[in-house]
């Protein structure tokens, strides 16, 4: 049986007395939401936190209005019909119906980036003599590299980036409200700009009058799998005429990210297939999946166009249901 | 016989016996046991792959607060292995280890989190060797040895024999066609991660209960181990969740445990990790090989060639076995005058590889099946005609002698053809969907014992007392397979009653009659045939007793529902319960045995061993599959498989085993991958298993298995219980070559190796669209030194069945014995 | 060493104290500190479905639930199935009709199963099979899984008629 190491435990009951705590603790305490990542994690030993600081108790962070609460968990964002397509297809396509019943919608924001050399227990890696990320020196993914480039493995925060959402983060001395694309750096190890002692509260989105969505996940298995892209457009039109149009791809880098060149490049245009093969390819250039996750990285490269096109062909509104049961094995509801 | 007329519990759709137990959570799997006193042990494993231990020291970990006891290779001087001829196993790794996970040593502490605290405070201190990745650079590797046994250098097994003058064959064939094919190693991945509780029971015995598929091997390697009588050891095999092979050997944690067990006066329990479990692995060797062909423009095979390579890791495990297992079930499909086999296993530094569903046939049955693909198309054949047109017969023998008794081959191939309307659309679908069709057969039951004896291969022991309590005893082992189920219902067959009524008790070396165990699809035919034994002996018995209650004659006494009564006046009956209570009066306390051992097979020569069996089941299988050609995606939307179970003894349960083979041949086929990883060289000496998970080892889930239509074909055996034959593992074979065939049929590309992945398939796309040979798979096959082969005629050439020898006793060639 | 500590959890209805380390899971203390060891475990790192039961009547994992998180919510595991010795419809399909063969993902599937019935009383064939892909099976490829639900599914609609 793997067991989790010792620790402490605080059960905070506001955001103000779990910001307290963190910032009493220093970085020896960690977050706890929904546990599916940190709790693997520690039994893995990759992350050792001395205190647990847990965050059920606290009711504010579960509030579920026009602003989404960052304990929400996936399988109530994924059953809010009110939001938009692309961030409850990303939420119904993280790993599996039970674990969406506990992970929650901050967690998974805040998921730690992951590689095949660091998602291993602590024999493993000692074995390899551990790895950039974790306890050692070499990054075993690229051996010249100097920064970490374990992989940004959210669905959430690509769907949430191409909708122009904006997450709150809060600490005991002061509050911050970001677009979502700013609470990543492309790090493995230092992937996200939040800083220790904040807690992420909440995620606003923008008015969604006008605009559709659509989230596009690449995994070998129709559950389980974290993806090995993901690709969230979101389409402001007048007819058929592209307003303003966003799209990011996660899982391709260590963080998720928009790319802007193809929302200029949308702009005023009709998504005619010429346009889509161009505007997909532009995207696709942009994907730089290392040999760290499932399958083959060059094939990953190579159909990230695919996925691209997928998504504006549904955006254009193609009826994309079958490829989508094919590639994804998944029925929108 | 009895005088009854129709069968009233086999082939009825029944729950199963185990079914209670299981869906209540009440069935106690290993990891559920729990005793008083009880302590947890945990492994130490090597982080090298190859390497000397020079020192251990343990000392801290012996004073860290909790310990009981610190075990290390010293402990254990006495090598062990489930084959005799491989002995090369220690319970902890003495000098050597051989692979990342080999285990070195054990702490026993009071609970699992102090085990493993205290682990890491033993030292180690190793001299890495230089290692060795796969079978080429183990052929080129001459030393260093991983072991210092087998052929030579670091090859393990190497054998060769021909049946019948392969070369003149193929020389007078019209065509003849040369493939090679890759099978990547894949493993069990049981749910249940194998756990074991060892404990000195009040009369000062050992009993070890353990997830084990073959509790009496386990029995004779302990007491060798152990060095103890082996009377004096209990091994209680606990139900099984899952084993498909991979709880065949005896493990390294089951010694541990036992002797901590014994030395501690305790209870001691291990459960080992999900990584733990991709260690102690004994899967799918991954088979490089090379088929040369012959066929007539008929489409009649005229001869084969057949050379394979196995990687086996680091230790022999049944890998003697296996490396025959690459061949010798070649020829039962499909008529083959002649056959030339020659197969080699080296060791490389990964876990050891040893039997998985299929034990080595589904590698070389790809490769045949696939093979056959392309020359149907070659010969502008129907894929489903070329392979009607030389099915084998019943009733024969192969050219390397082995006895197929009956054979519903055909039939399976009429029948999914008809089922999936194959025929309309092979060749017939728009681009990018297509169907495979491929086919094969598999053993019920190996013929002969692991180690040499003339005892029987199962025993089956009946206890029936006046309450009307049947009891049936036999050494098999329930691992899902539904065994307890097919005890309990032959024998309420034979005495009229409900399995409901039986009391089965299965698997305990302490309590019941010796079976080999759940391996090798054996269950059914062997242990079912001992328990129609013991049932039909007290049968007569009942018989004999209700006779002179009835006034008629024995042989006309039926047992049927309960009831006993003459066939001509079915209105006058006893109970079963008023029956045995007359057999009791009559006979004294009843019970009975029975027992099986399997004919002898026909051939003679070294090495006809490996491959009889009893009976042969036979399946065929249509694949459909969807492949996007931009990306290589592939879907698998539907599945039709027939399979000649010879007869179903629970229907609804054989129809599961056969989409649970499916369901593992199509994860085989498509994703399940035992792949390891070397660092870069320069930097560091690790090789290490890549994806040691559950999540990474890609199982398929709900969404991504189809609907499996099955169809029982029932030819029944003469050699077998009620005719059945085996289900759970031949299904599993034709999976593979027909996805491959399918993705042809699809988009025009041959993928010769598994898995079957949409980055080959894109790849052999690519190649397709320059013009070059639309083909993914190997480039080409190692020079392996083979020895000579030992030359044996077929059967229809005159032969005997033994092998032709020079006066020098060398092996000899068309050399026709003299008249 | 941190003391253990004491608790009471809601377990099958019923009100359970148990004393455990603080870093054991939920699916630890079921097992080892209350004896239920019908949930089992295959993986305890949430990637394979076995260690599933309801926790406040929804599929949750057992293995990365902290036991110490539970108390004041309702846990259901599968040997609370059952209505005293009368099998619960699903059991009695998945034992009838193969749902179940080597019985180790039995008990995560059930309770995973009766998660979405509780909810979806009548689901598609397809809604059932996605409510079930937490949760792998290595024997019976899942067909006869899902026959068993339906099944189940129609003779609980039929006892409520």
């Amino acid at each position: 049986m793997m067991r989790l190491p010792w620790f402490e435990y605080r059960a905070p009951r506001s955001v103000a007395e779990a910001a307290r705590i963190l910032e009493g603790e220093g970085p020896r305490a960690m977050l706890l939401a929904g546990g599916t990542d940190l709790l693997p994690n520690m039994k893995r030993r990759q992350q050792a936190p001395a205190t647990l600081v847990g965050l059920r108790g606290v009711a504010e962070l579960k509030r579920n209005g026009a602003a989404l609460g960052a304990a929400l968990t996936l399988t109530q964002i994924e059953q809010k019909n009110d939001l938009p397509a692309a961030l409850r297809q990303a939420a119904a396509q993280v790993a599996t119906p039970p674990l969406r019943n506990m992970a929650t919608l901050g967690g998974n924001l805040c998921l730690d980036t992951r590689c095949s050399y660091y998602n291993q227990s602590h024999e493993w890696r000692k074995a390899i003599d551990f790895c950039l990320k974790k306890d050692g020196e070499t990054c075993w993914v690229a051996t010249a590299s100097k920064r970490c480039v374990a992989v940004s493995s959210t669905d959430t925060a690509p769907a949430l980036i191409a909708l122009g959402a904006r997450v709150k983060l809060v600490s005991s001395k002061e509050e911050r409200e970001i677009p979502v694309e700013v609470l990543y750096k492309n790090d493995g190890i230092e992937y996200l700009t939040r800083k220790p002692g904040e807690i992420l509260t909440e995620v606003r989105l923008p008015d969604q009058a006008g605009w559709r969505s659509t989230y596009w996940k690449l995994r070998r298995r129709g559950s389980f799998d974290f993806p090995i892209l993901g690709v969230a457009a979101a389409a402001h039109f007048d007819g058929d005429v592209v307003i303003e149009a966003r799209i990011a791809l996660g899982a391709v880098a260590s963080r998720p990210f928009l790319i802007e060149k193809a929302s200029e490049f949308l702009k005023g245009k009709r998504l005619t297939d010429e346009v889509i093969e161009e505007a997909a390819n532009m995207v696709g250039s942009r994907a730089k999946p290392m040999d760290n996750a499932d399958m083959d990285l060059y094939w990953r490269k190579q159909v990230t166009p695919d996925f691209v096109g997928y998504a504006l062909r549904e955006l254009r509104g193609d009826d994309m249901r079958e490829t989508r049961l094919r590639i994804a094995r998944y029925a929108v509801a | 016989m009895s005088a009854k007329e129709r069968l009233e519990v086999v082939g009825q759709v029944r729950r199963r016996v185990d079914g209670r137990g299981k869906t209540t959570g009440q069935t106690r799997f290993a990891d559920d046991l729990a005793l008083p006193r009880m302590v947890h042990c945990k492994l130490l494993r090597s982080p090298h792959p190859h390497a000397v231990i020079e020192e251990i020291h343990t000392e801290k970990a012996k004073q860290h607060p909790g310990v009981h006891l610190v075990l290390t290779g010293k402990d254990f001087p006495i090598p062990f292995g489930i084959m005799p001829v491989s002995q090369d196993e220690y319970a902890l790794a003495n000098v050597r280890v051989r692979y990342v996970g080999d285990p070195v040593a054990a702490v026993i502490a009071k609970d699992e989190q102090t085990a493993l605290e205290a682990i890491e405070l033993i030292e180690v201190k190793y001299r890495p060797l230089p290692t060795i990745s796969d079978p080429v650079e183990a052929l080129e590797t001459a030393e260093p040895r991983i072991h210092d046994y087998g052929e030579r250098g670091n090859i393990h097994r190497n054998q060769a024999h021909e049946f019948g003058d392969v070369e003149e064959a193929l020389a007078k064939s019209d065509h003849v066609f040369e493939d090679t094919f890759f099978f990547q190693g894949n493993t069990h991945l049981p749910m249940e991660q194998q756990a074991s509780l060892a404990a000195v029971e009040g009369d000062g015995k050992l009993l070890l209960s353990t997830s084990t598929q073959n509790p009496h091997y386990l029995h004779r390697q302990l007491a060798c181990v152990l060095q103890m009588p082996a009377s004096q050891i209990r091994v209680i095999a606990c139900n099984n969740g899952g084993g498909f092979g991979g709880k065949c050997d005896p493990a390294n944690h089951e010694m541990v445990v036992s002797k901590a067990a014994l030395l501690l006066g305790r209870p001691v329990k291990i459960c080992l990790t999900r990584e733990e479990v991709f260690y102690q692995h004994r899967g799918r060797h991954p088979v490089l090989m090379k088929f040369r062909t012959g066929v007539t423009k008929e489409g009649k095979l005229t001869g084969m060639h057949l050379q394979t390579l196995l990687d086996g890791g680091g230790y022999g495990s049944h890998g003697a076995a296996s490396t025959f297992y690459t061949g010798v079930l070649t020829p039962v499909t499909y008529e083959l005058p002649r056959f030339k086999f020659e197969a080699c296993r080296v060791f490389t530094n990964k876990p050891p590889c040893g039997p998985k569903r299929g034990h080595g046939t589904p590698q070389p049955r790809f490769g045949q099946e696939v093979q056959l693909d392309k020359i149907a198309e070659k010969l502008g054949m129907d894929p489903a005609e070329l392979r009607l047109g030389m099915v084998t017969k019943d009733n024969s023998l192969t050219a390397n002698w082995l006895r197929i008794g009956s054979n519903g081959l055909a039939e399976c191939i009429r029948e999914v053809v008809r089922r999936s309307n194959f025929k309309e659309k092979h060749r017939k679908l728009p681009h990018g969907r297509g169907v495979g069709l491929a086919c094969s057969a598999y053993m019920c039951g190996a013929g002969v014992s692991i180690y040499w004896n003339k005892m029987p291969h199962s025993g089956v022991q009946l206890l029936l007392d006046r309450s009307g309590q049947v009891t049936v005893l036999c050494g098999a082992t329930e691992i899902g397979q539904g065994s307890d189920d097919v005890l309990a219902a032959i024998v309420a067959e034979v005495l009229g009653i409900a399995t409901s009524e039986v009391r089965v008790l299965t698997g305990d070396t302490g309590l019941t009659p010796v079976d080999l165990g759940s391996y090798s699809s054996r269950v059914t035919v062997m242990m079912g045939n001992a328990a129609l034994q013991a049932a039909t002996r007290v049968r007569d018995q009942i018989t004999v007793a209700a006779a002179e209650q009835l006034n008629t004659l024995p042989e006309r006494v039926v047992l049927s529902q309960g009831r006993v009564f003459a066939a001509e006046d079915p209105g006058k009956t006893l109970s079963f319960v008023e029956a045995v209570a007359l057999a009791e009066s009559k006979f004294g306390t009843l019970g009975a045995v029975g027992s099986y051992a399997p004919p002898k097979a026909p051939g003679k020569y070294k090495g006809a061993g490996a491959g009889p069996s009893p009976a042969y089941s036979f399946s065929a299988c249509v694949v459909e599959a969807e492949v996007d050609p931009k990306t290589g995606w592939i879907t698998v939307p539907k599945i039709w498989i027939a399979h000649d179970v010879g007869r179903a003894i629970n229907p609804v349960h054989v129809r599961g085993q056969v989409i649970g083979s499916v369901y593992m041949g199509l994860g085989e086929a498509l994703m399940e991958e035992q792949a390891f990883r070397r660092l870069p060289p320069k930097l560091s000496s690790a090789l290490v298993h890549k994806i040691p998970s559950m999540l990474e080892y890609k199982s398929l889930t709900s969404l991504d298995m189809p609907e499996v239509d099955v169809a029982l074909v029932e030819y029944p055996d003469p050699n077998c219980p009620f005719g059945a034959k085996e289900a759970g593992q031949g299904p599993l074979l034709p999976v593979m070559p027909a996805v491959a065939n399918a993705v042809y049929d699809a988009v025009g590309v041959r993928i010769d190796e598994v898995p079957i992945t949409p980055e080959k398939i894109l790849k052999a796309l690519e190649l397709k669209s320059q013009g070059k040979p639309a083909r993914v798979g190997p480039e080409n096959f190692p020079a392996v030194p083979y020895p000579a082969p030992r030359f044996v005629l077929p059967p229809w050439e005159g032969g005997d069945g033994g092998e032709l020898k020079s006066a020098d006793g060398t092996p000899a060639r068309k050399a026709k014995v003299a008249a | 060493m941190q003391p253990k500590l004491h608790m009471t959890l809601k377990v099958n209805g019923e009100e359970v104290e148990a004393s455990f380390a603080p870093y054991k899971t939920l699916l630890e203390v079921l097992r080892e500190d209350l004896d239920l060891t019908g949930t089992k475990h295959g993986c305890e790192l949430g990637e394979c479905g076995a260690c599933a039961v309801l926790i406040d009547g929804e599929p949750q994992l057992a293995c990365l639930v902290l036991a110490l998180e539970c108390e004041g919510r309702s846990v259901q595991t599968v040997e609370g199935l059952a209505n005293g010795t009368q099998l619960h419809p699903l059991q009695a399909a998945f034992a009838d009709r193969g749902g179940s063969q080597c019985g180790y993902c039995t008990p995560g599937m059930l309770m995973t199963a009766k998660g979405l019935l509780d909810k979806e009383p009548q689901p598609s064939r397809e809604r059932i099979r996605e409510a079930i892909a937490g949760n792998i099976c290595r024997c019976t490829g899942y067909n006869q899984i899902v026959e068993a639900i339906e099944a189940a599914a129609s003779e609980l609609a039929g006892s409520k008629r």
